[in-house]
């Protein structure tokens, strides 16, 4: 059907404006979020807050910096365990995953991605708290790496295949066997895609709660002992938003402010690793 | 770690004297008479899966002379060079029949690792390839990382060295720490034919190196291709008639895979032997 060159003008400003609106609709969430959290968190971050730990209800000054460490600890020793294997796996699937065995891993990958998060928890603790008889930060580092794993390989395959076949073939032909050209050429080429895709995946399991809740347990006390229950941000948020007390209820709104801003920073520090990368190639 | 002693235990450095002087052209189509080439073909058939690129080739490649592939696209020309240096075996599915014979020893031959040949035969692609993560440096000293170890003034003294031979050093010498990718494509490729000569290899394999390039800088590796063979025995596969015709001593036309006719440069051009040929170098097709 030919428009007349008016009906085409008309047409085509509704399709802009169509998107225009999609686009704003898609950021309302995350800004009515974010502005929500300022005006009912901001104002209880204080000093204490990032330096007491909990405090019994009525006790003033109480904080959330075991929540805070023990978020960081679970993350960082996560991270520790699922990115070399996430990683490794990764780049197995992109330059050696071309057979049966690369399309099972993928697979099962995928399925792994898809599982709901409570069910990685309960895995998590019938593979570490059940045989060591107790919570621990450990238990919730191992559930959530089981979360980062298929994230971080199936983005380094992905980085990992836009590396053009030319460079693996010049690395070759310079006499490197397989294996380094795969490690010194091909994933130092992705590198910064790589990174980008680790924090966003660290960013992703940060905010995870149920995996947390058989695992890690939450705990009312500052601890960085790996073998003994945590506090973690969220776990500490969901306490404090389902308590009776209007106390807690202002402290899970800065908590929550300070798991948000976390995230956003991780988001911000892949968007800069992506942009040195355009800017070098 | 083999090293390329054990494919050529006769020659380790470039061998001091050519064969014959280059003044005194081969025989036009028994290449087999020359007494040792330093690279030489036997009837080698490469597969993709049932399709052969190419069929059942003799051809034997002279010390410290260039010898150019010619033909038109498809015509098995760059396949046989990546049988060369067992890059063709890379592409799943692939295979190789027949012999390719370095100084005399089977590059196919089940105890030869296929690493040390490519140590000992380097390769220049089509399209430049720096490794956008080194500088100018790392790259030139990319093929010292897998051969015996250098130390860091002797890695440097060779670096020069191969910057230099690559006509090269003058352009890069105060920046040798930036990225290789600030460079102009000419300068690019000039700098993997110094990545390629660094580690010292015997024989250089140049796949259509000046496709990607303006004239510019086509015409400063065409100089650079006469340059190598002073130490190097060189393969080039062109599309570029006029360009075997400048930098080659001897020609090869290939035509459905086969070996149509090799003999001196000037000869395959003025006063070819086979009607394919003539109607190829002539331009009726290709």
């Amino acid at each position: 059907m030919a428009l007349s060159p008016r009906n085409r003008k008309i047409v085509g400003a509704a399709m802009t404006g169509a998107t225009y609106s999609a686009a704003t609709m898609a950021i309302v969430p995350l800004v009515a979020i974010l502005v929500m959290l300022v005006v009912r968190g901001a104002g209880s971050l204080d000093w204490n807050f990032f330096t007491r730990s909990a405090v019994p209800v009525g006790e003033a000054g109480g904080g959330f910096a075991n929540a805070i460490v023990g978020t960081l600890l679970i993350v960082g020793v996560a991270a520790a365990i699922g990115i070399p294997i996430g990683v490794g796996a990764g780049i197995y699937l992109a330059e050696f995953g071309g057979g049966r065995v690369g399309w099972v891993v993928r697979f099962v990958a995928d399925t792994l991605n898809g599982i709901p998060s409570i069910l990685i928890g309960v895995f998590a603790w019938t593979l570490v708290v059940r045989p060591t008889g107790r919570f621990s930060a450990l238990a919730g580092s191992a559930a959530l790496a089981c979360i980062l794993v298929p994230i971080v390989a199936r983005t380094t395959e992905e980085m990992v295949r836009l590396v053009p076949n030319s460079l693996r073939e010049a690395a070759l032909a310079l006499g490197y066997p397989r294996w380094r050209t795969s490690l010194t050429v091909v994933a130092r080429t992705a590198r910064a895609g790589i990174i980008t895709g680790c924090l966003v995946a660290i960013s992703r399991v940060a905010g995870e709660t149920a995996p947390l809740l058989f695992t890690a347990l939450g705990s009312q006390y500052f601890s960085t002992n790996l073998l003994h229950p945590v506090a973690a941000l969220p776990l500490q948020v969901y306490l404090y938003a389902t308590g009776p007390y209007e106390e807690w209820h202002r402290q899970a709104w800065a908590g929550a402010l300070v798991l948000i801003l976390l995230v956003l920073l991780l988001g911000v520090l892949a968007r800069l690793v992506t942009r040195s990368r355009h800017q070098r190639a | 770690m083999p090293d390329h002693a054990a494919i050529a235990p006769a020659v380790t450095a470039p061998s001091p004297v050519p064969s014959r002087t280059p003044s005194a052209p081969a025989p036009t189509t028994a290449p087999a008479v020359n007494p040792v080439p330093r690279l030489a073909v036997e009837r080698l058939t490469a597969w993709y899966d049932d399709t052969a690129g190419v069929r059942d080739v003799s051809l034997a490649f002279e010390a410290n002379r260039v010898t150019a592939l010619i033909g038109p696209s498809g015509c098995g020309k760059s396949t046989l060079l990546r049988c060369l240096n067992r890059m063709h075996e890379l592409v799943p599915g692939t295979r190789v029949e027949g012999r390719v014979l370095l100084d005399g020893h089977d590059i196919y031959a089940p105890d030869v690792s296929p690493i040390a040949v490519r140590r000992t035969v380097g390769m220049v692609f089509q399209k430049p390839t720096p490794f956008p993560t080194m500088s100018i440096a790392e790259n030139v000293a990319a093929g010292l990382k897998v051969g015996p170890p250098t130390s860091r003034s002797e890695r440097d003294g060779i670096v020069e060295r191969a910057l230099r031979r690559a006509a090269l050093w003058d352009e890069v010498k105060d920046r040798l720490d930036d990225s290789p990718l600030a460079l102009s494509g000419g300068q690019q490729q000039r700098l993997c034919v110094a990545r390629t000569i660094a580690p010292e290899p015997e024989v250089i394999l140049l796949d259509e190196p000046t496709a990607s390039l303006d004239p510019l800088g086509a015409s400063r590796i065409e100089e650079l291709v006469t340059d190598l063979k002073r130490e190097f025995t060189v393969v080039i596969v062109t599309h570029n008639l006029q360009q075997a015709a400048r930098v080659s001593d001897t020609t090869s036309f290939f035509y459905l895979g086969a070996l149509i006719e090799v003999g001196p440069t000037t000869q395959v051009f003025t006063a070819p032997t086979q009607p394919q040929t003539e109607a190829y170098v002539t331009g009726r097709f290709g």
